[in-house]
């Protein structure tokens, strides 16, 4: 009876549509969008540097920085300088991401190792890294060891934190849900708390791929003969602009298949969520 | 197998919650818990299954549990508490990983108890997939498969829309059935206290005090009729006048907090 008073008023008077007002704020891209800028942006490029309108010298064309690339590859320089880099960074990774889990996890799990850890993370954190180098060459001589250990330093800090906050995140109904079996605290830690934290975790190794990345172009600057910093140095010291942006593409298709390994991981790891 | 409250008293620092609290819950018996917001229930749940260490007083275990239990108190939760990463099966296995069991026992088990709560053809879909009243079921069959002597269940259905509600009431009164297992239900909700429970302990305003203990005047099997639902409604009537002035005074004082 409601419904049918309702629509008898409606036909007695003109209709309008309700306005919709729910459009926007969805977090969502167009699927080309982004590549189609791209390759708008260097189009544009392309044709600035190839009429003349930017100066090659200080703006080389996106077609002579792909030639550069080609000619550092089929000279041999290319894998020198990036192999001097990727043992660098995998080494150091590797070193300060397995420190930094561990004293997370530590930092997570148990309250000394969290009145301790966080004191001293606290402290160290905010030093830039690269600031040490010279005291690391100190200690441990000129070689790979201190661009390895500052590249390791850098990451373990973000790491430890990235791991803590994570142990921190999960949900502790979970973890009295495990208790209330009995479940042993190794068995928690390993089905709990370490699938719990792998979302930040996961998210932190992000994070420390770009520090390493950074901290290995800095150190190389400072004192190395071979590597991507080495070579984007000498090159900027020579003029060879399209040397330089050379090194700067790889370093960003580095960065990006980084991004890349991690999101396949995360998609791997993480396809519960 | 009986559980035992005994004098059990709890203050969160300066604010007292339980106040000594004792009521045996014996083998087989469904007792349910009541009472006002913010009266202790939850704590007293968690109190009797372990998980928190009462100020003074404590929980007791008379007699043995079942030969074949695996963890005699186990626990159904308000928010399931299920790993997300982990599928259906996964996690009623979850418990069993730690025992002595094989993997041909412990799956046995992970298949009755799947089967007892009708999600057999769920076993390999995760947490996010399931509504919420099939979330509780699999919590319920996390329950089952450890074979536990009392179930201490902590508001189960309050997270639910009436009709899985209803669903899943017929199902605890189909599993309590037989009387092997045991229950300490937490609810604010009359009705199914009045359902489930042989025993009511009627909880005071905080902190919380025995202000009550009634026994449902009929067996679960005789409360399906007609004539039993005028009875339980008188009963769930008589609950609500002992407790309904303290729970309009505790539902002001959460609404001044």
């Amino acid at each position: 009876m409601l419904d049918r008073a309702a629509t008898d008023t409606a036909k007695d008077s003109a209709t309008r549509r309700v306005r919709f007002r729910g459009a926007g704020f969805v977090p969502a891209s167009s699927r080309f969008g982004g590549w189609i800028a791209l390759a708008f942006v260097i189009a544009i490029w392309q044709a600035a540097g190839s009429t003349g309108l930017v100066n090659a010298l200080f703006l080389p064309t996106p077609a002579a920085i792909v030639r550069a690339i080609y000619q550092l590859a089929i000279s041999g320089a290319l894998w020198q300088h990036l192999s001097a880099s990727l043992l660098r960074i995998g080494v150091g990774w590797l070193l300060g991401t397995a420190a930094g889990v561990a004293v997370g996890f530590a930092i997570g799990l148990s309250r000394l190792a969290r009145s301790v850890g966080i004191t001293f993370i606290s402290a160290l954190f905010p030093i830039p890294k690269i600031a040490l180098l010279p005291l690391l060459i100190l200690w441990l001589g000129i070689g790979e060891e201190p661009k390895i250990a500052t590249i390791a330093l850098g990451v373990f800090f973000s790491t430890a934190i990235s791991v803590y906050s994570g142990v921190d995140a999960v949900p502790r109904n979970l973890i009295r849900m495990a208790q209330s079996f009995n479940v042993p605290f190794a068995t928690i830690v390993r089905k709990v708390v370490w699938p719990g934290a792998l979302p930040a975790i996961l998210a932190g190794f992000r994070i420390t791929a770009s520090v390493a990345l950074l901290l290995v172009v800095s150190a190389e600057m400072i004192g190395a003969q071979y590597g991507i910093g080495a070579f984007v140095l000498q090159a900027g010291n020579l003029m060879q602009t399209d040397q330089l942006l050379a090194g700067v593409v790889i370093l960003s298709v580095f960065g990006l298949a980084v991004g890349k390994v991690i999101g396949w991981l995360e998609i791997r790891l993480l396809h519960w969520r | 197998m009986d559980l035992i409250a005994n004098h059990i008293s709890h203050r969160f620092g300066d604010l007292a919650v339980l106040d000594d609290i004792s009521f045996t819950v014996s083998a087989g018996e469904v007792v349910a818990i009541v009472g006002p917001s913010g009266c202790g229930k939850s704590t007293l749940l968690s109190i009797l299954g372990g998980l928190l260490q009462p100020t003074s007083g404590a929980p007791e275990l008379r007699g043995a549990p079942p030969a074949d239990s695996l963890n005699p108190l186990t626990f159904v939760f308000q928010d399931f508490a299920l790993l997300p990463w982990a599928s259906v099966e996964e996690n009623v296995e979850f418990p069993l990983l730690h025992t002595q069991l094989s993997a041909p026992q412990r799956r046995a088990l992970v298949d009755d108890a799947l089967r007892r709560t009708g999600l057999t053809d769920f076993r390999t879909t995760y947490p996010k997939q399931l509504s919420g009243g099939m979330r509780q079921r699999v919590g319920i069959s996390r329950a089952l498969a450890v074979k536990p002597a009392i179930l201490l269940m902590d508001e189960p259905l309050s997270a639910l829309d009436s009709q899985t509600r209803e669903l899943l009431m017929e199902d605890f009164v189909r599993l309590l059935a037989d009387g092997g297992m045991g229950a300490v239900y937490v609810t604010h909700n009359l009705e199914e206290a009045a359902r489930l429970a042989d025993r009511i302990v009627v909880l005071s305003r905080r902190p919380g005090r025995i202000r009550e203990v009634v026994t449902v005047p009929m067996t679960r099997t005789e409360r399906g009729d007609a004539a039993a639902r005028e009875k339980l409604l008188a009963l769930q009537n008589q609950i609500w006048s002992l407790i309904r002035n303290e729970a309009i005074d505790a539902e002001r004082e959460v609404q001044h907090a």
